[in-house]
């Protein structure tokens, strides 16, 4: 077994043990399981890191096994430098979110536990396969425990919330699954890297891209199918949030580079502008909206949008540096978003309301928790110095270099960004103590300063230092280009 | 000349016990009513085995070419043996509380599965039509079952006169094909066919009627009617008989009858089975939504997936054949675990087949709560249950053969059935209960039920082996 398929199975079989063990009377079996699991996922994830060799391209800690030899399907399982440092990013946010949860969740915590790390399993997969179908599969089963939290520890729209993120991402990846299948007709193969070789007309191309797009852009999500996420960010647990905004959109931004460039890069290379519009759009247009936004949870999902405007941006530059700036943009948004998620959760555990004007002067009584939050809402901002700071900066100037007022739009979202982010936080930590709720407040306790710590180290090194993130996708991200520079017609 | 009975062995095996049982039960005292349950469960288990062991990979006609066994009859008497002894293995209480666990619903169902495995075999229209109407009668009669309530004589009344209905187009199509022809044996007619002997146009004819009598059978739009009323006015075990082994014997006398006898008309039979499909996902999707009760959703849901088998069926190609093959065996172990989950919730007095009836069934009970999560995902045709490979298959198929359009309307109806069945895990997970009545049945059900749903996910898991065996058997068949 590849150190893919441990991380892939480790957290899934944790999942099934904390189902299995303990009953909902004996939590603390659950969550010493479930703590365990997503501790052993994330070591084994580590050597994907420290044996990752950054001189090439190539697929790396590959794994193929025959599994539907009707189809030519195969357990096929690798990683190049796009897509190692998602499994990494996705095994660390599992560890916090189980964390995150420890005291928090009091009902059904097994199936919580459970959900989370079978989840977390999953998302690896979607990283590390390369059949499609085995990606598909992944891609989909993931959903049902998403549904699941939402659904079960979610707030009081619950329903709504998790039936409308299911069918909205469901619809999109129904189409890619009529895509998939036609590529396959067209191949008589589902591995990914003989579809980046098959020759495609511009039409079906086109069909393929809309396909794939459809899919895709419902994950990141693009405006204006960005519909389902303040509602699903809203209802969601703390937890379930965190892995929406930190993981979840990457893998919508992930199936670009994956599979819209390399496999129909003459319809990406014709549809640029389009995309580019969208993608303005939401950095410019849902960083308004953001910015009115009186729910902490609602603004900091349409933050999110908005941050990953600057992704989809990015990559359709077809430049070094886009591209990096996309990726780095997406990881150091997994940080940040997470870090923001926790600190509302914080609050919410304490006041259990979302609302801005339920607080004020939270500082008087929380100092630690409003230090770490101002570091998060500096980084959510993209202050020098932090990682939110590196993938901004490298896409605006990617873009200027296309086009100077696309980079100005580009960089408007810098004051934006600033403007709501700050706002909020002024309006939550700073000013005289509001109500009685906020002066009952106590300081975080060991478990959540910690907490706070590791994602404020991880946001304060990727941003003073990137270079390791970047040297590890610099050679792959080179290729792709590359490769995307070939017409396929 | 001695007449070869190997081919027929199972089918002789199981009239035999039938008869067996019909007289014994007579001498069984009512209190021992256990003991005709139990023999029947055992002429099953031997009728299976000799299925097994009689499997040879050459296909055998027999009777001057009135039946065939192939490896294709074999798999689906395989699958239909099991399907109708889990139907008896869950509705056992349902049966017991209900006055219906008696000696006739024994023999009937074992008469109703002789009718199916006749037609699984049948290489001549007459077989065919003798199975079939073997099947329909026992069935009738099975669904009247319960004399003293409305509802089951009103639904057993349509299925009646809807099924003679269906029954005499069939019949009238066979007749027109005879008289283009000259034979009712598939065979001779595909050769017919193929030489351009006969009516093309009486041929034509007797296509459509035939067409529409089996479109009856598998229950598609527009010849759908019977089946909501069927399923919700039938007892529950009933309905799942009717709703699961059926499929699989459908599922072969269209094969045979289209892809067999009919094969030279394909262009012609292609157009109507996309009508059929298209109509069958669109209406039976749509309509399901607003379904309160279980077992009528369930019947729309049937409708629906009949149409996606429709659609690996017309892409007329053996790929295309073992996909709907594989569709209808997938379609059957799942819902045979859907009607098993109603039987689990039912109790005396009480039929749990409303959807509410759901709410909170985490809270009751985790492990059926995921059983039947497990059962809904896979009807949505949601990955890692075998549901999806189901869909996949099918879909392949249809891309496979250019209809990518009809492919793409199959997707975009399999969302609105999503819609639906997320509804049934919404109530299962979202709400509190309303029933707080503890969960009772057999071990051995509760047993079965588990595997059957657990099987979902496995083959899901690891749809090869499944998908391998429904490819081999039709590569060794004769259709």
């Amino acid at each position: 077994m590849s150190y893919l398929s441990l991380a892939i199975w480790i957290p899934i079989v944790a999942g099934l043990a904390t189902l299995v063990v303990s009953r909902d009377r004996d939590a603390s079996a659950a969550r010493w399981i479930a703590l365990a699991g997503a501790l052993a996922g994330f070591l084994v994830t580590i050597p994907l890191y420290t044996h990752f060799d950054t001189t090439t391209s190539a697929l790396q800690f590959v794994e193929r096994r025959e599994w539907i030899p009707r189809f030519d399907i195969y357990y096929f399982l690798g990683v190049d430098g796009i897509s190692v440092l998602f499994i990494l990013l996705n095994s660390f946010i599992t560890l916090l979110v189980v964390w995150a949860g420890w005291e928090v969740i009091q009902v059904r915590v097994a199936q919580y536990m459970a959900a989370f790390l079978i989840m977390s399993g999953l998302i690896n997969g979607v990283f590390a396969a390369q059949d499609a179908l085995l990606f598909y599969v992944y891609f989909e089963a993931m959903l049902i425990p998403m549904y699941l939290i939402i659904g079960v520890w979610g707030g009081p729209n619950r329903v709504y919330a998790a039936l409308k993120f299911f069918l909205y991402t469901l619809l999109g990846s129904l189409l890619m699954l009529v895509a998939l299948i036609y590529l396959y007709n067209a191949t008589q193969s589902f591995a990914l890297q003989d579809w980046y070789q098959v020759p495609l007309a511009m039409v079906p191309q086109t069909l393929l891209f809309v396909a794939f797009f459809m899919a895709f852009s419902v994950k990141v999500p693009m405006w204006p199918v960005h519909t389902w996420l303040p509602d699903a960010h809203v209802e969601a647990p703390t937890g379930g949030s965190v892995v929406l905004a930190a993981i979840t959109l990457k893998i919508g931004a992930y199936g670009f580079v994956r599979f819209i460039l390399p496999i129909v890069p003459d319809a990406s290379h014709r549809l640029a502008p389009f995309i580019i519009t969208l993608s303005l759009i939401a950095v410019v247009y849902i960083g308004f909206v953001a910015l009115v936004q009186s729910d902490m949870k609602k603004l900091i999902a349409y933050s999110s949008i908005s941050h990953m405007g600057f992704v989809t941006l990015g990559f359709f530059l077809f430049s070094q540096l886009g591209v990096e700036g996309g990726l780095l943009q997406m990881i150091s948004h997994g940080f940040v978003s997470a870090a923001m998620f926790l600190c509302v959760g914080v609050l919410y555990d304490r006041v259990h309301s979302r609302e801005i004007s339920a607080y004020g002067g939270v500082v008087n009584t929380m100092p630690k928790f409003a230090a770490f939050m101002m570091l998060f809402a500096m980084a959510n901002s993209g202050l020098p110095g932090t990682s939110g700071f590196v993938g901004e900066f490298l896409v605006i100037l990617a873009t200027v270099k296309v086009n100077f007022w696309l980079g100005f739009l580009a960089a408007i979202t810098l004051i934006l960004g600033a403007a709501y982010t700050l706002w909020m936080y002024k309006r939550v930590i700073f000013g005289p103590v509001a109500n009685p709720h906020v002066a009952a407040l106590t300081d975080v306790n060991r478990r959540e300063f910690w907490l706070l710590a590791t994602v404020a180290v991880a946001v304060l090194a990727m941003g003073v230092y990137p270079k390791p993130f970047v040297d590890v996708m610099h050679v792959s991200v080179q290729d792709l280009l590359a490769h995307v520079a070939k017409s396929k017609l | 000349m001695s007449i070869p009975l190997l081919p027929v062995l199972p089918e002789i095996a199981l009239l035999t016990a039938a008869c067996v049982i019909l007289i014994a039960d007579l001498f069984i005292p009512e209190r021992r009513r256990h003991w005709s349950y139990w023999m029947t469960q055992a002429a099953l288990a031997v009728t299976a085995w000799i299925v097994v062991v009689t499997v040879q990979v050459d296909v055998v006609k027999a009777f001057n070419g009135m039946v065939v066994d192939d490896n294709l009859a074999d798999l689906l008497k395989f699958c239909a043996l099991i399907a109708v002894s889990l139907m008896l293995f869950y509705g056992r209480a349902y049966l017991s509380a209900r006055g219906l666990f008696r000696g006739e619903l024994f023999v009937l169902v074992l008469f109703a599965l002789l009718g199916m495995m006749v037609m699984i075999s049948a290489a001549h229209f007459l077989t065919l039509y003798l199975g079939l109407e073997l099947l329909s009668l026992s069935l009738y009669a099975l669904v009247a079952l319960q004399k003293e309530s409305r509802a089951p004589s009103e639904a057993a009344m349509k299925y009646f006169v809807l099924g003679a209905l269906a029954s005499g187009m069939l019949l009238y199509g066979i007749s027109m094909i005879y008289g283009a022809t000259g034979t009712l044996e598939l065979d001779r007619v595909a050769e017919a066919a193929l030489g351009g002997r006969g009516n093309t146009k009486l041929l034509l004819f007797g296509l459509v009627f035939v067409v529409s009598g089996l479109a009856f059978k598998l229950g598609v739009v527009p010849y759908h009617m019977w089946i909501p009323d069927v399923y919700d006015g039938a007892p529950t075990p009933i309905t799942l008989l009717v709703g699961t082994a059926p499929k699989l014997a459908a599922f072969a006398i269209t094969l045979r009858v289209l892809a067999g006898a009919l094969t030279s008309l394909e262009y012609d039979w292609q157009g109507m089975l996309i009508v059929l499909s298209v109509l069958s996902m669109v209406l039976g999707n749509i309509i399901a939504i607003a379904q309160t009760s279980i077992k009528r959703m369930l019947a729309y849901s049937t409708i629906a997936n009949m149409g996606y088998m429709l659609m690996g069926f017309l892409a007329g190609d053996r790929n295309g054949f073992s996909a709907a093959m594989f569709f209808t065996v997938a379609y059957v172990l799942t819902s045979v675990a859907s009607f098993g989950m109603v039987l689990l919730l039912s109790r005396a007095g009480f039929e749990g087949d409303r959807i509410d009836d759901f709410k909170g069934l985490n809270q009751r009970s985790p492990w059926w709560a995921f059983i039947m999560l497990l059962v809904m995902f896979s009807l949505a045709g949601i990955p890692p249950t075998v549901g999806f490979y189901a869909k996949f298959t099918v879909i392949e198929a249809a891309v496979n053969q250019n209809f990518v359009w009809l492919a793409v309307i199959a997707v975009l109806t399999s969302l609105v059935g999503a819609f639906y069945y997320l509804r049934i895990v919404k109530l299962m997970y979202f709400d509190d209960p309303v029933d707080d009545a503890p969960i009772v049945a057999p071990g051995d059900a509760r047993a079965l039920l588990s595997a059957n749903g657990l099987a979902l996910l496995v083959l899901g898991i690891l749809p090869q082996p499944l998908m391998g065996l429904c490819a081999l058997a039709l590569t060794q068949s004769h259709f």
